[in-house]
């Protein structure tokens, strides 16, 4: 079930959403870290954000039955 | 009093770093309120309440940066808005590199394509869509957000497990994963001792503990406060336990969680009862006979629980660094009046285990989250008898950031706690490490003599610190500050109230 065990050890690289300290934490020990300058999805329109998720969600389908073939 | 607002629209920053300028904000001469922040609705029913509402926000989104200042005059307010737009163009500054910088996680991942960890601080309302992307891309997810749903919880958790991928919290403070401390974690030596914990300060201060007796981490897997509720089934924790069985590399288990349901417990113990190695148990408050049946060692506390997994991991004996003796002899020296303590913590699990532990010593302790056996304040704002407050729950920290970043609430009710006459001793923690404040030392002490000079009283203080001496802060630097202050000063949580209760008992 479980392929936990086998990142233990591994590199660890980072992407961080939200508060910047905790990227400048992470670059001071030499840590492989992306910084993103997040904000609120769709400009914080929530009825946008639905809609593009379904898209995603979509789009995700289509891509894994296109795998599949 | 007049209020001035300045609205910059599309101008996003998290809401930590607006918090701590509105903070600092505050504090100029002139100035009675500062709200700096993202056009949420939080912030906006603050603006109602503090009657600095203006109708130029009735159209903006949560994507629009207001500031609001109410000062004692229009010259005065208008400067305050000229130096938090000073304050956040540094901060962008600051953050701003030469490569560009993506403004989501779909934009990030295609510049660090192996990325294999995504550390989630944004608003709760946002944050399981940001963990559920992270999931199906294969990434583990850290959610420090809390205002997650536990339905949310629930969904993330079974996929996490399914792609056998950590979900760690929401609402998880800390984490060490392969050696990189993440979020509010301390810097602690490698070892072979793995952890697994629903308790961020509670895992700070057993990690903090193992690495001062000299021994080490192989992971401190962080699983969020909810993880061993009956809803969640305890799903991380029973998978990262499992992987922390078969890692050759940890030799013994810590587990930390307040009382799992009842179910969940039972599971937890089947799934786990054919572990190759020995396993320390701290369930904070549960019954150790439960845990000692199953061939587990039970812990008495955090402390207890860092000293036992260090005799395991070596085979060698170990001590708390403070002994009973010590303590008590400690306590000889002090000649406590009559009166009433109060306990100022920043750490929540901290403050649990004291009201635990003094509760068979005081004939009533009032909290603003007792444990069994403690009341509830009447106003938590106001302490009466008694108190041993958490001033990082909810309640404080709405529209202000956690103490254990921004020193200034619990600067304030130092303060505040010191002028009342009622008071003979005053205990409070200080974490160290990665994302906590770079002094809180240096601020308790400030603070305290403030207090102490404008009231003329002098209430026993003692603190205890969480962390290490390789944290940025330094622990020995952090403990002179406060000895110099005339601080009593304890390595652990447990070690200050053991004093606190001979002191008690002296009386």
């Amino acid at each position: 079930m479980s392929n936990l065990k086998d990142f233990f050890g591994k590199k660890v690289k980072v992407i961080n959403l939200g508060i910047p300290s905790f990227a400048d934490d992470l670059k001071r020990q030499n840590v492989e870290v992306i910084h993103t300058d997040w904000r609120p999805p769709a400009g914080g329109n929530k009825k946008i954000q639905a809609l593009l998720d379904k898209v995603e969600t979509w789009q995700n389908k289509v891509n894994a039955a296109k795998g599949a073939k | 009093m007049v209020v001035s607002h300045l609205v910059k629209k599309q101008t996003y920053f998290d809401s930590v770093t607006l918090m701590l300028i509105g903070s600092q904000v505050k504090k100029l001469d002139g100035i009675e309120n500062a709200v700096v922040g993202m056009c949420t609705d939080y912030n906006i029913d603050s603006l109602k309440r503090l009657d600095m509402y203006h109708p130029d926000f009735d159209s903006l989104t949560p994507n629009d940066l207001i500031i609001a200042i109410k000062g004692s005059d229009e010259k005065t307010a208008k400067a305050a808005i000229a130096e938090v737009e000073t304050r956040l163009t540094s901060k962008k500054k600051s953050s701003e590199s030469t490569q560009l910088v993506p403004t989501n996680q779909e934009a990030a991942a295609k510049q660090l394509a192996d990325a294999n960890m995504v550390l989630i601080s944004v608003p709760g309302e946002y944050a399981a869509r940001e963990a559920r992307m992270a999931l199906n891309a294969g990434r583990h997810a850290m959610l420090f957000s809390d205002n997650v749903s536990i339905e949310e919880e629930l969904e993330l958790k079974t996929l996490g497990t399914e792609k056998g991928l950590l979900v760690m919290g929401p609402d998880c403070g800390t984490a060490i994963i392969n050696g990189v401390p993440l979020a509010f974690s301390n810097a602690v030596r490698s070892g072979n001792i793995g952890l697994v914990a629903a308790s961020g300060t509670g895992l700070q201060e057993v990690t903090s503990t193992i690495h001062r007796l000299g021994c080490g981490i192989t992971q401190a897997i962080g699983v969020g406060g909810r993880d061993l509720s009956e809803k969640i089934g305890g799903k991380m924790t029973i998978m990262a336990t499992k992987a922390l069985i078969e890692d050759p590399e940890t030799k013994v288990i810590v587990l930390v969680s307040k009382p799992p349901a009842e179910s969940v417990l039972k599971n937890l113990m089947s799934e786990i009862k054919n572990a190759n190695k020995p396993v320390v148990i701290y369930f904070i408050g549960a019954d150790p006979k439960l845990i000692e049946a199953q061939g587990f060692t039970a812990a008495k506390n955090l402390e207890d629980a860092a000293v036992q997994a260090c005799k395991l991991s070596t085979g060698k004996s170990y001590e708390p660094e403070f002994s009973d003796a010590k303590i008590d002899e400690m306590s000889k020296k002090i000649k406590l009046p009559t009166g009433n303590l109060r306990g100022l913590y920043s750490g929540g699990t901290l403050c649990d285990e004291a009201q635990r532990i003094l509760r068979t010593s005081l004939p009533e302790i009032y909290s603003n989250t007792p444990v069994k056996g403690c009341k509830d304040m009447k106003d938590v704002y106001k302490s009466e008898g008694n108190c041993i407050i958490d001033l990082g729950d909810d309640v404080f920290t709405r529209g202000k950031a956690h103490p254990m970043i921004d020193p200034d609430n619990r600067a304030q009710r130092m303060i505040q706690e010191i002028s009342d006459k009622s008071v003979n001793m005053i205990l409070f923690d200080v974490v160290l490490g990665y994302g906590s404040h770079t002094d809180m030392a240096g601020e308790m002490v400030e603070a305290i003599n403030k207090g102490k000079k404008a009231s003329g009283n002098n209430p026993v203080m003692a603190a205890c610190i969480c962390g290490t001496q390789d944290d940025m802060q330094g622990y020995s630097n952090q403990a002179a500050k406060l000895e110099d202050a005339g601080i009593i000063v304890f390595p652990t949580n447990v070690a200050m109230v053991k004093f606190a209760q001979k002191c008690l008992e002296r009386k």
